[in-house]
């Protein structure tokens, strides 16, 4: 019974749970901590529940509020009247990263955020930006899919403003939530676009009417533009320091993962929305610059950061480039024979680097957030000798450095070591601009290692409480694990993902029948 | 036997990865490295002197040694100020620039994808 409805509960869960916790707030701190934590952990199995179903069985397309979950046509209708949820491989792959991490930001906030107030609207903002994100990855609709990208987008600049005591968290909010606007105004405007040509908004429907006539190919660019700055590409990324800095750790974790949604947005409309009707080649490459250009920026501003969470951020941009050129690659050789040969391992390097990303990217910030805790200090300049009195910190660190720089045998290393070899077949230039963004990668995270865990000690520092201990270790495991048996990750999650993206016919015949 | 060898085997393009096996080659690098060391000389003597931090000429207490944040990389941005200069100079901080930079980045895009 539970199995029929998963996708409808793995929104609704922790959508209504974010409404309760207020009230579960008026009962007792500790009462609604382990109620959001229950409540995302429901979720996660559900995820994992689900992700069993589509891998075994293919695309799960659930109907809202029809007579039958399954009937997406009902005896006369030639079009879905009903908000469909579609959940192919790429639905499931993102949905895992956004459970797993929404969780883990839970268990990781309970020490953390420890001590300050208003945790209520906190932890309700958290639950409705993990529904959010789960919209917009299981959403078949165009409309709904922006509903959800502004839900998430309300509820991450409340988080990132959360602590008002330091200015500059308002002022990263305020910013955010400009950009976060102007992207989603034009989005929907693009939204609009294809709903006066084509009468529907249900992706698949779009998908099988879509011509690619002058006016697709503006809603193209304004839904490449908005979701691209929402995944913080270069040159739209100055929001994303001023955000992931700015924001209580945790919350950065959960950011990195809802840039990652904008990602698997950029890459719904570009291969099952317009799929083959568009110029592969040219969007291909644009995607392709965004993301050499992001790898390239986000790293050489790193080096010169002195502020922990500012540092890893610009870091985090130039990962984001790593994802957007392997699947750049695989976009500008489909329907060529390119595709086979190298475009679909080009695509496989990214999208786990998708999940890599989020683990170690997410690590980071979360040992970022542990020093602060600790030592209540951000700035390089004032921190010496961590190693001394941090252990954990310390070893959770060099995990997650060693992963992000792509040293072996972190998972970071797999998935970048299938980007180089197949975008190197593409064109040997982007390859060697990604070698060396990761060179860079390790020498930006040698700083921070040299500056705060190494030297003399000269701070007295907090012990790092076991909640957020726990979180970073569960967090590495999946590192080093994913890195130790990356086959099996390929095999069984990546690879069905990029299937989903490039059979986008499966997609539209799961909506339409045939 | 073979899917004990391909245990953990990953196929990445032009070749394969096994995490496991580099494991193993560092295992048995680890162990010739230590053969070598402890073949090597064992009459040298040590004093307190030699782990004292060395600064400049001169030696130093321990806290003036650690080399800040900011001083880091420092001849390396300096060479390259060519780059760095007009880049902080471009992360401005004002979000009218941000915006600026998308509308920038839309027109491009809408010109390429338009035109071809």
């Amino acid at each position: 019974m539970i199995e029929d409805h998963l996708p409808a509960l793995i929104i609704g869960i922790p959508l209504l749970a974010g409404f309760a916790t207020p009230l579960i707030s008026k009962l007792h701190d500790k009462l609604r901590n382990i109620f959001v934590i229950g409540v995302l952990g429901v979720t996660l199995l559900l995820v994992g529940l689900l992700a069993l179903t589509v891998f075994d069985s293919g695309i799960f397309v659930y109907v809202m509020g029809g007579e039958s979950t399954g009937l997406t046509l009902p005896s006369g209708f030639k079009m879905p009247v009903r908000i469909v949820l579609e959940v192919d491989g790429m639905s499931v792959f993102m949905a895992i990263i956004s459970s797993v991490v929404a969780f883990l930001g839970a268990v990781y906030s309970w020490a953390f955020m420890d001590g300050h107030t208003g945790k209520d609207k906190y932890y309700t903002l958290l639950l409705i930006l993990t529904a959010g994100m789960l919209g917009m990855e299981f959403t078949g609709d165009m409309f709904n899919f922006f509903v959800f990208l502004e839900i998430t987008s309300i509820a991450a600049c409340g988080l990132i403003g959360f602590r008002i005591n330091r200015g500059e968290s308002a002022e990263a909010a305020f910013k955010t939530m400009v950009l976060y606007t102007l992207g989603a105004l034009l989005f929907l405007f693009a939204v609009g676009v294809l709903y006066g040509e084509y009468d529907a908004l249900n992706i698949a429907i779009l998908a099988s009417r879509i011509q690619y006539t002058g006016l697709d190919k503006i809603a193209l660019g304004l839904f490449v533009g908005a979701l691209a700055l929402k995944a913080g590409a270069v040159p739209m990324h100055m929001w994303v320091p001023d955000a992931y800095a700015e924001a209580p750790a945790p919350i950065t974790l959960i950011l990195v993962a809802n840039t990652q949604v904008a990602l698997y947005g950029l890459f719904r409309v570009v291969f099952t929305l317009y799929g083959l009707t568009i110029s592969t080649q040219t969007v291909g490459w644009i995607i392709v610059i965004l993301g050499v250009l992001s790898m390239f920026v986000g790293v050489t501003m790193a080096l010169i950061q002195n502020k922990i969470k500012r540092l890893i951020a610009y870091g985090a941009v130039s990962q984001i480039g790593y994802m957007l050129l392997g699947v750049g690659v695989g976009l500008a050789t489909l329907g060529t024979p390119a595709l086979q040969e190298y475009g679909i391992k080009a695509m496989e390097g990214s999208i786990f680097h998708i999940l890599n990303d989020a683990m170690y990217k997410g690590l980071l910030f979360l040992t970022a957030g542990s020093i602060i805790y600790s030592t209540g200090k951000r700035d390089l300049n004032e921190l010496s000798g961590l190693a001394h009195d941090m252990k954990f910190t310390c070893l959770f660190f060099i995990i997650g450095a060693g992963a992000i720089a792509g040293v072996p045998p972190f998972n970071g290393f797999a998935s970048k070591l299938i980007i180089y070899e197949s975008v190197y077949k593409f064109n040997p230039l982007l390859s060697v601009i990604a070698i060396l963004a990761s060179i860079v990668t390790l020498a930006i995270f040698v700083k921070i290692f040299q500056s705060a865990f190494l030297g003399p000690k000269l701070l007295e520092v907090r012990k790092e409480p076991r909640s957020m201990v726990f979180a970073m270790l569960i967090l590495s495991i999946i590192v080093v694990a994913f890195g130790l048996f990356p086959n099996i990750v390929v095999d069984n999650i990546v690879s069905p993902a990029v299937n989903a993206l490039i059979n986008h016919m499966d997609y539209v015949a799961a909506v339409l029948g045939g | 036997m073979m899917d004990l060898i391909d245990f953990g085997t990953l196929e990445t393009g032009y070749g394969v990865w096994n995490a496991l096996y580099w494991l193993l080659s560092l295992g048995v690098l680890f162990l010739i490295v230590y053969f070598i060391y402890w073949r090597g000389e064992k009459t040298v003597k040590t004093s307190k002197d030699q782990g004292r931090p060395f600064l400049a000429g001169s030696v130093t207490s321990k806290e003036k040694t650690h080399v800040k944040a900011s001083n880091v990389y420092w001849g390396f941005t300096e060479a390259l100020k060519g780059y760095y200069v007009p880049s902080q100079k471009g992360h401005t901080g004002n979000v009218n620039d941000y915006i600026s930079w998308f509308i920038l980045v839309l027109a491009v895009m809408m010109i390429l994808i338009g035109g071809l």
